[in-house]
């Protein structure tokens, strides 16, 4: 789990361009959105198509992404328990 | 009479303003160029990371020229020859086939050429007059004609004239600043005298 985490922190910083963000600057617990990392409706959206061309997962209702997208750590439990590839 | 206050132009590695060259970059690679400008300026907008690089430039081009400018009634007329077809190509490979059918929302957002102002007006917190027009070549006639029209009408204070060109590895970017005052007249003839 610590190995997927790095994982996504290392993605999440390259698909969305956080050039000023490394990854030693997002704790695990961090919100991603708001007063986190500040990401907004697009990055949010970003994150749903790395879901499906990393992992194989393909959201059905692009609602569940709030609850997904809330931290690092609840963005890498769903990746774990529901990765096809 | 209006005239042109200042004019930035950023070509061939090179910011220039007013004629004089004001910044060279070390690197020919538009990307890291945009970058080493970005940082140089000293900026701390992030968003900048994520545009495209027509509105990169455009964001560059209008932070030398709206540099100590107080006014938020300035109006943006922008053009070019391409509209948004570099980002365009990149969101068509995207989706170029069914196996790798990825499309990026990121990518996606900026084919659009009018999104150079949307950006522009966002970090400038400008809510004013603006059109980006298409043309083979820079619409002298339409912009000076379109400009005096916002200027007379008090629909604006001041006007940014754009021609912002970037398809794969070619780019220019020229902007000028139409106002009360300066030290150039607004007539079209002055406009093709410094749009080299």
């Amino acid at each position: 789990m610590e190995a997927l985490k790095q994982e996504l922190k290392e993605r999440i910083i390259d698909v969305l361009n956080l050039e000023d963000i490394e990854i030693i600057d997002i704790q695990d617990n961090d919100p991603l959105f708001g007063d986190g990392l500040g990401l907004d409706s697009i990055d949010a959206l970003e994150l749903i198509v790395l879901l499906d061309k990393e992992y194989g997962i393909k959201l059905a209702d692009p609602k569940q992404g709030k609850e997904i997208f809330q931290s690092i750590e609840t963005m890498a439990t769903f990746v774990a328990e529901n990765r096809t590839k | 009479m209006y005239y042109i206050s200042k004019y930035i132009e950023i070509k061939e590695g090179c910011i220039y303003k007013n004629g004089e060259l004001e910044m060279q970059s070390s690197t020919s690679d538009f990307s890291d160029m945009m970058k080493e400008w970005y940082k140089s300026l000293h900026l701390s907008y992030p968003k900048f990371y994520k545009m495209d690089d027509l509105c990169k430039m455009a964001f560059i081009a209008s932070e030398r020229l709206l540099e100590g400018e107080t006014s938020k009634e300035i109006a943006l007329l922008f053009s070019n020859s391409e509209a948004s077809l570099d980002t365009d190509i990149k969101h068509q490979q995207s989706i170029q086939t069914t196996d790798a059918y990825f499309p990026s929302p990121a990518i996606f957002v900026y084919t659009l050429p009018n999104i150079t102002i949307g950006e522009v007006s966002i970090r400038h917190q400008l809510k004013t007059e603006s059109a980006f027009l298409v043309s083979d070549e820079y619409p002298i006639e339409e912009m000076h004609t379109y400009t005096e029209y916002l200027l007379q009408h008090k629909k604006a204070e001041k006007v940014v004239c754009a021609w912002i060109h970037k398809l794969e590895n070619s780019y220019h970017a020229f902007f000028y600043l139409v106002e009360n005052q300066g030290d150039l007249p607004h007539t079209k003839q002055i406009i093709n005298k410094i749009f080299i």
